[in-house]
Order: C-alpha cells, then structure tokens, then sequence
C-alpha cells in the first residue's frame, strides 16, 4: 500500500485517481502510524511551503517523514513535495525539512513568465530506476513559482531549462522527486508513477 | 524550452457538450467526457469545461462531468462558468480539475480572485474575461471593454486595467477572450491579444476566432500568448491536435509530441 500524504493542501486527489487508474492501491492519510507502516509514500501537492510546514509540523509528520527516510521506505515528493525536502524555502522563508541539503528559490525575474506553466522537456543527469523506459524526449507538466536548488550537484537526477536551469527532479537514495506534476503529465507521467509503485528504494 | 499549449475548451450544457456563434445559437454536439478521453489520446495538453448553464441548481451536473473525466484523463483541466463562491471553487477542485476560471463572479467581487487564490493557490486561479472593442473613452483608454454574463452585459470597464488588477490580486493565468472574434473562425484579436500579454506577467491564453493553424501560428507568435484555445477546429472533425502540433512544429514553434 501507498500511502498520500494528507497535509490539507489541495489537489491530493488527482494524485489517488492516477494510482487507481493504474491499479495501484494506495490511502491518503495524514496519521503517522500509516505513513511509517507502509510500503511506499508520496508528498504531493500545491500550496505555500509556509503553511505546508506548519501544517506538518502540527500534525507530526515530520517525525513520520523522517523516520519513513531512515526505514529505507521508498518516498517521491511531487512539486511541493521537491521543496519541503530541502532545508529551506523562500517562499514565506520556511525552514523545511533538511532530509536534501539545498533551498528552494523563487524564479529570478530575467524577463520570464511566473508561474512557470505549462510543459517542458527534462534532461536527466543520472540515471535512475523511476525513468526506465522514458523517452528522453518526454515533456512534463510544471506548475511552480520556486524551483529547488540542492546543495550538492550528486542530488540533482534532472534538470530543465526556464529563464535558468534548475533541477526538476532531485533525489538521494530511498527518497525521489520530482518538480512536475506526474499526476497530470500524460501517460509518461502515469508510467513514472507506475515505476515509483515497483521501486524497492535502491538505486 | 516550455511548449505553446493547445487547449480544447468544452461548453457544457445540463450534461452536453455545446457549440455556439458569438455566444448564441447553440447545439449539442457530443458527451464532454467522451470528446475530452479522445483529446487526450490525440495530444492535447490541456482541456477547459465551461458549464454554460451556470446556474447554482444545475452545478451538480458539471461536478459529475468533472469527476468522470478525472478519472481517466491526466493532463490538467480548468472549470469555468457560474463559480461564484470559494464553496463552489472547492467543489470543482476536489471533484478534480485542477485550476477554476471565474469570469462574471469576479468582476462583480474581486475579492474572489484574491480569496481563492489565498486558499487554493495561485496558480488554481484563472481569470477569464471576455473583452470588446470599442471607441477610447475616459474609463476605457485601452479601447477594449470588459462584458461580463456571458458577453451580454457591458460594463465600461476597461480590460487592460482588469487583467493587470487582477494579476495583482491574485490570478494566475489569463483566459482572454475576443467577444468580436469568437465563433468567426477568422483569427484571433492579435491586438488585444498583444496588448494583455506584454501587460502582464502571468500567462495568457488566447481564445476566440481560431479556424485554421495559420491563426495559431499568429496568436503565438505575433501576438506572443502561451496558450491557445480552439474548439469548433476540433469539435467537427476538420483537424486534429496531432495535425495542429504538426504544422506548429514545422515552423519552430515549440510544442508537446506525444511519445
């Protein structure tokens, strides 16, 4: 069982919808217990890192999400989810929650449409088991006015160019994620989703 | 590098998907749920529902309809028509579309834009506005008037201001509709269309008038939109997506493949 995590941010759903399309079962939860006893977790989502912060904090899922990370338990962050991994965020200057080093940062104005939306290509850096079978080619959907920006170059798995180049997908072992909505990028996204579902963690 | 997104834009009425000239003279032309299943499969790379209905008693329709097609379809699709409250925007989100266009509701209470936007984020937010062109006044310096209730009632004011306040209280896109264009199949509003891209920051969608690729190619690159919207190209069958992005392509404008 996949479990979604439930921080009270909007669009949870379409990430569940995608799973059951795939047949893949999984539970939207925001109880601790769950998320540390199951087989694979995803953070989803849209919202302010501010108030996703506060909201796991006052929840406990911190604590969850970290011990899922130190159980080897597979984790994907999806958008907002590639943010609050970090130490920080610029959007409403919150701390995170340090499981990558780096920052997320808002899009620098260089005469660039924000929010970045729309489709875009990626270019993966290393290789990894939840692209197998990916189209280099293949364009995702993007939604976001911050983008990560890891400490260490070891961290970034891909990266796309809008106005600059910044890491679209970030990772470091059991834990993967990806700044573009998987749940809404056609069927490369749902075959994305669908290898997450057969990831033991391992690289 | 970020592609132009070709969007079908769906009227919906009590359950159908309809088509019109200039806002009138509407017929039904299919099921929404099995017309967006096909778009998906040709390419496209979003999709908008306008529940042309739009009245409070007849929302549940458009919410089945909505929850039907996210069932099946993974590309992000908005909801427009008759949302008038956060209630309403929080029912068409979690039955899952991913943004809400609000249009009427809007001007009348911007506060909407500001609210939802506080809540749901930004990037949920679209403004759809349907614009006309009309003499330069005082109140309306642009030359291009805001109406609202579906392209019957003016309201001298003036869409230039309309699209750069609503962009700073909150909205995260742009559907800009040409009321003299629409259903002609002779062009977008290139001029209006211009004169709101290079006056925001947010993206803007181009809607009103496509009836051939020539007049995407135009919107995109002469007009500078992100975005365009068609409909009766599609809806009766004399293109596809697929041919659409192919003779895009052809002229270096950037767009998804399907691989």
């Amino acid at each position: 069982m996949i479990s979604i995590i439930d921080y009270k941010a909007g669009n949870l759903t379409s990430v569940g919808r995608a799973l059951k399309h795939l047949g893949v079962p999984c539970v939207i939860t925001s109880d601790p217990r769950i998320i540390m006893s199951s087989e694979r977790v995803i953070f989803p989502g849209v919202g302010a890192a501010g108030k996703a912060m506060e909201v796991i904090k006052s929840q406990g899922l911190d604590k969850a999400i970290h011990n899922v990370i130190a159980q080897k338990i597979p984790f994907l962050g999806i958008c907002m989810g590639a943010q609050i991994i970090l130490d920080k965020s610029e959007e409403n200057n919150a701390t995170c929650l340090g499981i990558i080093p780096g920052v997320a940062r808002k899009f620098p104005d260089v005469g660039i449409k924000i929010p970045h939306m729309g489709w875009n290509d990626i270019s993966i850096e290393r290789n990894h088991p939840l692209f197998k079978d990916i189209n280099p080619e293949a364009q995702f959907y993007f939604v976001h006015s911050y983008y990560p920006e890891p400490g260490n170059h070891e961290n970034i798995i891909a990266t796309t160019h809008y106005g600059i180049t910044f890491a679209s997908v970030i990772g470091r072992g059991n834990v993967i994620a990806t700044q573009f909505h998987l749940e809404k990028s056609g069927r490369n996204g749902l075959r994305i989703l669908k290898n997450f579902s057969e990831w033991n963690g391992e690289l | 590098m970020l592609s132009k997104r070709i969007i079908i834009c769906l009227d919906v009425r009590e359950g159908k998907t309809t088509k019109g000239v200039g806002f009138k003279g509407n017929i039904d032309i299919g099921d929404p749920v099995t017309m967006a299943g096909e778009y998906y499969e040709q390419g496209v790379d979003e999709l908008v529902f306008y529940d042309i209905t739009a009245s409070s008693d007849k929302r549940d329709i458009i919410i089945d309809v909505v929850e039907n097609v996210a069932k099946n379809i993974f590309i992000p699709f908005s909801v427009g028509g008759g949302i008038r409250t956060l209630d309403d925007m929080y029912k068409v989100l979690n039955a899952g579309a991913e943004k809400i266009s609000v249009n009427t509701a809007a001007v009348l209470n911007p506060g909407l834009i500001s609210e939802g936007a506080k809540i749901f984020g930004n990037q949920c937010i679209v403004l759809g506005m349907d614009a006309k062109r009309v003499e330069k006044t005082g109140n309306i310096p642009s030359g291009y008037e805001v109406w609202i209730n579906g392209g019957r009632t003016p309201m001298d004011m003036d869409a230039l201001d309309w699209a750069k306040k609503a962009q700073d209280l909150g909205a995260g896109e742009i559907c800009l509709n040409s009321i003299d264009a629409d259903g002609t199949n002779e062009g977008y509003e290139l001029t209006l269309t211009s004169l709101i891209t290079n006056a925001v920051s947010i993206p803007v969608i181009a809607s009103g008038g496509a009836g051939n690729c020539e007049h995407i190619r135009d919107v995109f690159v002469e007009a500078g939109a992100d975005a365009a919207l068609i409909a009766s190209m599609v809806h009766y069958g004399r293109y596809t997506v697929s041919r659409i992005k192919a003779y895009l392509a052809e002229r270096n404008i950037p767009v998804r493949e399907i691989i």
